[in-house]
């Protein structure tokens, strides 16, 4: 197809908003532009598919993720922006909602939206409850109906407080794909009663996820972290400058035994990322002047403070194809298990190992990648595959050992049988539970919600169902849409009790 | 001699055997004979006729051989290897008892291991059936073991039965027991006989009994128009559960037809508006508490 028939393709869409024309044909502007020079290894295994730069574009002029100080902004106001520093919530919510629209992001609408309960109670100060709600209830529409992308994110946690048992509140009242939302849990902070109203809430509307605080807090320095778009942990006043993933199912094809994946084939690759990671940090962080915008000069992020994420997906299938087992092999035998924690551990070796020239301390992230809507027959990150889940215990029992190598994110979400909704304490019983074995995220679908988790982002299923006919005012509607099409995510088998135990319980 | 329960199977994370999350033990063997039971394979005990071993597709069902020791002899039983296995359940509709071959022998010990391995993800355990009740002795021994492990001490032991258990069998199960659910399966003697088999006279005993202590953390009733009764007794059954303490849960259970084998098979199942309607006729009659099916399959 010529470039000029998919301009033509875009303008005429009877599904997109014109916002959203926009958004393709810039897409397709930027990649009419020759990609950045690149040996021919690289090429070759970016062509076929082994490992990939999630289309962020020909020339990267903006960072993947950028998560700004907004603490920060609200204390000093912006010069760039004219705003003065904020006095009370109402100036705080205005002031916020002006600066994300200048908050880039590689979807062009910004992935974090920041800690919200920390930056704004010092602004709820003696207004009562009622005030607070009603307030954050209105930014919260807000939030939804301007920036649509399921990919905006805020956090809230570990400590209890007002705003974060608002935003709970609003949260749950609203079931709204947007903003993603996650509750970080701390046992030595946190109480019971808060992370109880968390858990209901997943029960309700499958968010918010919740992280383990303690351990994403080692992960970083004193200037803190934060969690962005779906499930990416990144240095707060910085971000990802590039996210380059590696398809480990690919790569186990290309190796003759186990140990020639170990020493040869793996290594090999991995450098191959690394070549590809270079250049689009080059090209961003030399050639595109992203670094002089007004963040950087009014202190609200840091160059310094943005590594590349060097992301895997296709765990399961690699497994199972250098143990030569049957599909299912993985995440229900302890062999396979194993080899699984091997390659995590190697694969973190090497990150660990290897200099970027733009990193943080010098290094890229691991990640594990939450896949997306072209992935064909290959299971994102290290997770299950679809539809071959085992109960919710032994799941997590199988990933646990992963979580501490993946520094910038990993996750699994965990659907439960929908008994779990009258029954909110057993859900917040198996995230403790997760979090206790290591795990970084909890992240749970209950089956028959509407809004559902497809890899890291939220969707309603009616959205779905009607998006062919009428198209979405949501950006990330379509994501969902193909991918249920292509990645079987609504296959995912709902587990907790056999089928037997229910609904009935006779004898 | 070692304590051994018969175990048909254990879930590892379930929510609707009792509060919070449970590891659910359900042991083989029941006292009662419910024409809708819907794992009739628990009722019976494998008597090793050997049937099944037969027709097992992928040989995970075997004969042992006979043992003699010290002026004993043991006749052959029926081993079942779960890796083998494929569950495709041959091995039920073969069994002339309908009885399941593939249950496993847990000591008190091994039970305890298994609950530590997943003491982080289970607010307690729920002991079921079958009619769990039938091995009391195995019950109280874990139960007992539970409350004296400092690191097992916090769950909660519940006990899902039949209310056939014998007054003298909760009292000496009570020290040790945080809760019951209670299966009431009719109102009227001759409909609960007509069910399953036996009367009613000991359920309720039961079930005065564990209120009185406290402990009825449930009781049950299974809905099945037509034949079970609470619908023409609707006066009766509102006036007794609303006498019981406003704790506890009546939960209102909708007869479906899965794992039904004959006669009632050919009974009607409950639909979401029978339920309903029955719910809202306890409620109106003053009956709290009453959970709802939320699924209807």
């Amino acid at each position: 197809m010529t470039l000029q028939h998919r301009i033509t393709q875009i303008t005429r869409d009877p599904n997109l908003s014109p916002k959203q024309k926009s958004n393709f044909l810039a897409l397709e502007a930027e990649a009419s532009l020759p990609y950045m020079a690149l040996s021919d290894a690289v090429t070759e295994a970016k062509e076929s598919g082994i490992i990939c730069d999630m289309f962020e574009g020909n020339a990267p002029f903006k960072p993947r993720y950028v998560l700004p100080d907004y603490a920060k902004f609200l204390q000093n106001g912006s010069e760039y922006l004219e705003l003065s520093p904020v006095q009370d919530l109402d100036e705080a919510l205005n002031a916020l909602t002006i600066i994300y629209h200048h908050v880039p992001s590689v979807t062009n609408i910004p992935v974090y939206l920041g800690q919200l309960d920390d930056i704004l109670l010092p602004f709820c100060q003696g207004l009562d409850p009622e005030t607070i709600y009603r307030k954050l209830k209105l930014f919260w529409i807000m939030l939804d109906r301007t920036l649509p992308d399921a990919f905006m994110h805020v956090n809230i946690g570990p400590t209890d407080n007002i705003v974060c048992r608002t935003i709970l509140r609003v949260d749950a009242e609203l079931k709204q794909i947007a903003p993603n939302l996650t509750f970080m849990y701390d046992p030595q902070i946190t109480p019971d009663e808060l992370l109880q109203i968390a858990a209901s809430n997943i029960c309700e509307c499958s968010k918010p996820h919740i992280a383990n605080y303690p351990l994403h807090a080692n992960s970083f320095d004193e200037k803190g972290f934060g969690i962005v778009s779906c499930y990416n942990s990144l240095p707060l006043a910085g971000g990802a400058n590039t996210l380059v993933r590696i398809n480990l199912k690919e790569v186990a094809l290309k190796a003759s035994s186990v140990d020639d994946f170990f020493n040869q084939v793996l290594p090999h690759y991995c450098q191959l990322t690394y070549e590809l990671i270079e250049a689009r940090a080059k090209f961003l962080h030399e050639e595109s002047n992203f670094f002089n915008s007004f963040l950087v000069k009014e202190g609200l992020i840091e160059e310094s403070r943005f590594a590349p994420m060097f992301g895997i997906y296709g765990m399961a299938e690699a497994v199972n194809i250098l143990l030569g087992t049957p599909s299912n092999h993985y995440g229900h035998n302890a062999a396979a298990n194993e080899l699984g924690h091997k390659i995590s551990k190697a694969l973190d070796a090497i990150v660990k190992s290897t200099p970027v020239k733009y990193g943080y301390h010098g290094l890229a992230l691991l990640h594990s990648q939450g896949g997306m809507n072209v992935d064909k027959d290959v299971t994102p990150g290290v997770r299950i595959p679809y539809g071959t889940e085992p109960n919710p215990i032994v799941h997590i029992q199988a990933l646990a050992e992963h979580h501490q190598y993946y520094t910038s994110g990993i996750s699994d979400i965990l659907t439960i049988d929908e008994t779990v909704k009258a029954n909110p304490l057993a859900m917040m019983q198996l995230c403790k539970g997760a979090l206790s074995l290591g795990f970084r995220e909890f992240s749970a679908n209950v089956a028959s919600n509407d809004l559902i988790r497809v890899t890291g982002y939220m969707i309603k299923l009616s959205d779905i169902a009607s998006f062919k006919q009428a198209g979405s005012r949501t950006n990330t509607t379509w994501l969902g849409a193909e991918a249920a099409v292509n990645t079987k995510i609504l296959e995912r088998q709902p587990r907790v009790i056999a089928h037997e135990q229910s609904p009935t319980h006779a004898k | 001699m070692v304590r051994v329960a018969t175990v048909n199977q254990i879930i590892p994370f379930s929510c609707v055997d009792g509060p919070g999350s449970r590891l659910v033990i359900f042991l083989q063997g029941c006292n009662f004979n419910c024409k809708n039971c819907h794992n009739p394979h628990t009722i019976d005990m494998c008597d090793s006729c050997g049937d099944c071993v037969a027709t097992c597709p992928v040989g995970a069902l075997s004969l042992s051989l006979s043992e003699v020791t010290e002026a004993v002899i043991t006749k052959p039983r029926v081993l079942w290897d779960s890796d083998k296995c494929t569950q495709c359940d041959t091995c039920l509709s073969t069994c002339p008892k309908q009885s399941s071959p593939k249950t496993r022998q847990y000591s008190v010990p091994q039970m305890l291991e298994l609950i530590r391995s997943q003491v982080h993800f289970i607010n307690g355990i729920t002991v079921s059936g079958g009619e769990a009740t039938l091995q009391l002795p195995f019950i109280i021994e874990l139960f007992q073991a539970i409350k004296a492990s400092p690191d097992l001490k916090h769950l909660s032991c519940m006990i899902d039965s039949n209310g056939y258990l014998s007054e003298s069998g909760w009292e000496q199960v009570m020290p040790y027991l945080d809760g019951a659910m209670i299966d009431l399966k009719s109102w009227q003697q001759h409909t609960h006989h007509y069910i399953t088999g036996r009367d009613n006279h000991r359920v309720f005993i039961s079930l005065k009994l564990l209120a009185a202590e406290g402990k009825l953390y449930e009781i049950r009733l299974l809905y099945i128009p037509r034949v079970s009764d609470f619908d023409n007794e609707i006066n009766a059954v509102a006036g007794y559960l609303s006498q019981l303490p406003a704790s506890v849960r009546v939960k209102l259970n909708a007869f479906q037809h899965h794992g039904v084998t004959g006669e009632a098979r050919q009974w009607g199942t409950c639909s979401e508006q029978q339920m309903q309607q029955l719910a809202a006729q306890l409620s109106q009659r003053g009956v709290r508490n009453l959970v709802l099916p939320n699924v209807y399959l």
